[in-house]
């Protein structure tokens, strides 16, 4: 067991920077606001530098013994320098998307302060590989988060923070039960000791003991049964706000969702149980959104959909690496979480450079006036769908080779025809926006315009180096 | 030089995106791009020597994405070929058919060229993943076509229609891939790679899942009974071109994708279902031909004799799946189904741009709104009356060359391929009503007043003619070509 701080640079570069952030905003006067934003921004970049620095060499095919961990709690390994350099990438996308609609206002360097600390919570998600400090992860990740969503001050995000609220208390709740039943059946709150403690349990006080903490973790990801706050929350809280709720928080939960899967006994039976909640949450979440006028709130739903593609590898965790064949399904999660998180910020920045537009029907004539941002919509919203060469469809691949290969076949079926649905309200939104109309005319949000242009290229970068993406995640 | 023939339109197809040319630079450079792509391809058939074994010609492979063993890998020989060389020509024929286009010419210049490399590339495309790629996005592509440049009132609907319906195929295809990927040991996408490993040979029940995943994502596209419903509304509502396209080209990859991909990877499962196939051929060829007897729009009756034509394809590849019969008869059988392709897509391409001709004059593609046209437009009525029956197979064009070699192929492997011969006489009979209520009689309807075709319009149309004219006089070039790569897939699909 490691004991050096050092090698959490990147995480005490995150809280340092929203100390920082903090600080500055109180010290500076309204207008000179954007001090705190640069000094987010070095914070990130500082993060960045440090993870890429510190970057595990050599294959990691799946959750292995051999990673390396800090204090007995952290574990350094691909997945988590993935998850880092992903959120430390969607913050900067976030705050770079949102300079017009933060910029200037009475709550912005606190905004920053907030986006950092729930970026630093999923890392912790991601990274810990003990149920206690899983807990203190949720926390750290869901408190900035229900600031985050009530911060516009309307009444719809008033609304939408307080579901979200009650929703992740009564997760929360469910995660520590979880935590304190699997901690009394196994002995243990350490997940590589749980494998062997939960072999020998009774599989009831299992069943229980993780539901409860998937329950909490299904909050973060926003996976059915516990999603209803995604597309309320999505709807009612400012652009930035939401480009972070769908994206950040998903990546830390996922991978925590991961590596609880892996060490489940076969007791009962986990990857079909897992397969399940992903064929409910991409059906559920593809259905709601067919009937979506709202722009944004169509954008939730499509979140919710794609956790359920994100699933698949989750369920097949542990069968993979019992056999030890095809392309991994930890390399496919993070293949996935990697052209999601890209791709779902494109389609955000797309929304924050036309801030009054809502409704689909105010995208008409977008092409035409601003055929930029017509084109990130349309490779951000056809890579949603999965069509090559884009970022989600080297995910797709990934994951139903992944899914199939660890024996849910059936699954990938299902998939394939939920990506069909898709098609129809990505479909909707894009004839919209090359019908013949006209564009208010707002002013141009030049950032948000290049944070959707930056998306593009990103999406259009990970689908055609997806060699290298791929080597990346250790695949 | 392959890569530079498959991404020259692209290059283009980008610049013309981004620089706001006037429309006139615009559809030069588009009509430009597709000569100069033409000229290259011309070039790599005379360069072209049949590969001894059966291997590639100006193969290439990069490295793409190696975890999965997946790899920009191109090449060629006698089955795509023809194909590619049939692409060129269709889209270069279609440029110079859009040099009159006034509607947003510099967009439409930049989607076809896009769409150019798409169907290139799909043909050269040695990599189940890169054609995957090339496949699904001819789909976004062809469904801008449909839906910007439509020109029937229906053409949003029916574009969501098509787009919807072939990419249900497309994922049927990915699924199959995967099949294929994960039943290959070790892991591959790489399509001679899987050819040489011919994985699931001793599973036949996962291997016939894995084939008619592939049969359903290829039988969408091609299309086959009962996998045709997308096809009559896409075109009718699509552009002259977007048609021609749609039908000279796009419909190919189905039946490409049977003789490059499922033949060769899954011969076990192939022979197996060879009766199946077979059999959707037949039914395709047979009610193909009856329901173009039953319309009466020009259009759409074109549409449902390509179901026909691919129908013969079917059957003739469906044929060579039956190991017991004669390799002979089984070669010449294969041979027919890549010549069919290639003459459909000549005769078809005319067709459609003629139909185009007629709906610009007109604006209707209704036989009975027209009679007499050979009085008011002799030259339509020349051309319109040469390209139905190159068409219906008449000796001396390439459709007589292709459905002989297919039905004699095809007859000396089963004699249940007789079956589907009414379908020829269905197709003469169906030919002749239409040039009989379009073009002999007086002129009435909309015919009167008919303004004939023009240099730009004439000049692709006869193109396609004289090369259907030159295959079904002097068809030894092109046969030379497909028979060595057909003895191999024969001899591969016998395995």
């Amino acid at each position: 067991m490691q004991q050096d701080p050092l090698a959490l640079l990147p995480e005490l570069f995150l809280l340092g920077g929203a100390v920082a952030t903090l600080l500055a905003g109180s010290f500076l006067p309204q207008q000179r606001q954007w001090v705190a934003r640069l000094v987010a921004v070095a914070a990130l970049l500082g993060a960045g530098i440090a993870t890429a620095l510190t970057f595990p060499g050599g294959r990691s095919r799946d959750f292995g013994p051999p990673a390396e961990t800090v204090f007995g709690a952290f574990v350094l390994d691909t997945p988590t320098s993935v998850t880092r350099l992903v959120v430390v990438a969607s913050l900067l996308l976030v705050i770079g998307l949102g300079v017009a609609e933060l910029g200037g206002q009475v709550r912005e360097s606190e905004t920053y302060a907030l986006l950092l600390l729930g970026g630093l919570g999923a890392v912790v998600l991601a990274a810990t590989d003990d149920l206690l400090v899983l807990a203190v992860g949720f926390l750290l990740s869901s408190i900035p988060l229900y600031a985050l969503v009530g911060m516009s001050r309307t009444a719809g995000a008033a609304e939408a923070a307080l579901k979200t609220y009650l929703l992740g208390a009564l997760a929360g709740i469910c995660l520590l039960l979880g935590v304190t039943v699997l901690y009394g059946v196994a002995g243990t709150t350490a997940l590589p000791g749980m494998r062997a403690g939960l072999a020998g349990a009774p599989a009831a006080a299992v069943a229980v003991g993780t539901l409860g903490v998937l329950a909490g973790l299904l909050f973060k990801a926003g996976g059915v049964p516990l999603h209803f706050w995604v597309p309320d929350a999505t709807q009612g809280a400012g652009t930035a706000a939401a480009a972070f709720l769908t994206t950040v928080p998903k990546v830390g939960a996922l991978v925590a969702v991961a590596r609880l899967v892996d060490v489940l006994p076969g007791t009962l039976p986990w990857p079909l149980l897992v397969g399940l909640l992903a064929a409910a949450t991409m059906t559920l979440g593809n259905l709601a959104a067919l009937a979506q006028t709202d722009a944004r709130r169509l954008l939730g739903w499509s979140t919710v959909s794609q956790v359920g593609y994100l699933l698949m590898p989750v369920a097949v965790v542990g069968a993979v690496s019992d056999t030890g064949t095809g392309a991994g399904a930890v390399p496919a999660l993070l293949t996935y979480l990697v052209g999601y998180a890209v791709t779902n910020l494109t389609a955000f920045a797309v929304l924050a450079a036309r801030p009054d537009a809502r409704a689909l029907g105010d995208f008409r004539g977008l092409a035409r006036r601003h055929p930029a941002l017509a084109t990130a919509l349309v490779v951000g919203l056809l890579s949603l769908v999965g069509t090559p060469p884009t970022a989600v469809f080297i995910g797709k691949l990934t994951v139903f080779t992944a899914a199939w290969d660890g024996g849910l076949a059936w699954l990938v079926v299902v998939a394939a025809v939920n990506t069909l649905v898709s098609l129809f309200y990505y479909l909707r939104w894009l004839v919209e926006a090359f019908r013949p109309g006209e564009q208010p005319g707002a002013p141009s949000a030049p950032w948000a315009t290049g944070a959707a242009v930056a998306g593009t290229v990103g999406v259009l970068a990970v689908g055609l180096g997806a060699g290298a993406v791929t080597a990346l995640v250790g695949g | 030089m392959l890569s530079l023939i498959i991404f020259l339109p692209l290059a283009v197809a980008a610049l013309l995106a981004v620089v706001p040319v006037p429309d006139r630079v615009a559809r030069w450079a588009w009509a430009g791009a597709t000569a100069a792509d033409l000229a290259l391809v011309v070039w790599l058939c005379a360069a072209y020597e049949s590969p001894a074994g059966g291997g590639l010609a100006f193969e290439q492979r990069v490295r793409w994405i190696p975890t999965v063993d997946s790899s920009y890998h191109v090449g060629v020989d006698g089955l795509s070929l023809p194909l590619l060389a049939l692409t060129a020509v269709v889209f270069a024929a279609c440029a110079v058919y859009g040099l009159r286009e006034q509607q947003r010419p510099r967009a439409l210049a930049a989607l076809f060229l896009a769409l150019q490399t798409t169907c290139l590339g799909l043909f050269a495309a040695q990599d189940l993943i890169l054609f995957f790629v090339f496949f699904d996005l001819s789909i976004v592509g062809m469904y801008a076509a449909i839906g910007g440049w439509g020109t029937g009132r229906n053409a949003g609907r029916s574009a969501l229609q098509f787009f919807l319906y072939t990419f249900l195929g497309s994922l049927a295809l990915l699924l199959g891939f995967i099949g294929l990927f994960l039943a290959a040991d070790p892991h591959t996408f790489d399509i001679p790679t899987l050819i040489a490993a011919a994985p699931l040979a001793d599973a036949p029940v996962a291997g016939g899942f894995v084939l008619a995943a592939l049969l359903v994502g290829l039988a969408i596209k091609t299309p086959t009974v009962p996998f045709h419903t997308w096809l009559p509304p896409a075109h009718t509502d699509a552009s002259a071109i977007g048609s021609a396209v749609l039908a000279a080209v796009l419909l190919k990859m189905g039946t490409y994708g049977f003789v490059r991909i499922a033949m060769p990877v899954l011969p076990g499962a192939w022979q197996a279902a060879a009766w199946v196939v077979i059999a959707v051929g037949v039914v395709s060829a047979l009610y193909g031909a009856l329901v173009a007897l039953a319309q009466t729009d020009v259009k759409r009756m074109i549409a449902y004799t390509s179901i026909n034509h691919m129908g013969y394809v079917v059957l003739a590849v469906g044929a060579a799946g039956l190991a017991g019969s004669g390799t002979a008869a089984r070669e010449l059988a294969v041979t027919g189904a890549v010549t069919q392709m290639v003459s459909h897509g000549l005769t078809t391409g005319a067709l459609f741009l003629l139909a185009g001709v007629l709906h610009d004059r007109t604006g209707s593609y209704a036989m009975r709104d027209h009679g007499g046209l050979a009085r008011t437009g002799p030259v339509f009525a020349g051309l319109f009356g040469v390209a139905a029956f190159a068409s219906l197979g008449i000796p001396a064009f390439s459709g007589f060359v292709a459905e002989f070699q297919v039905f004699a192929g095809s007859a000396g492997a089963t004699a249940w391929a007789a079956v589907a011969l009414p379908g020829i006489l269905i197709t003469a009979a169906l030919f002749l009503r239409a040039v009989q209520l379009m073009l002999v009689g007086p002129p009435g309807g909309r015919s009167i007043g008919f303004a004939d075709v023009r240099a730009v319009e004439a000049v692709p149309v006869v193109t396609l003619l004289v090369l259907s004219l030159a295959i079904g006089v002097a068809p030894w070039p092109l046969l030379d070509l497909i028979a060595p790569a057909a003895e191999t897939l024969v001899g591969l699909v016998s395995r």
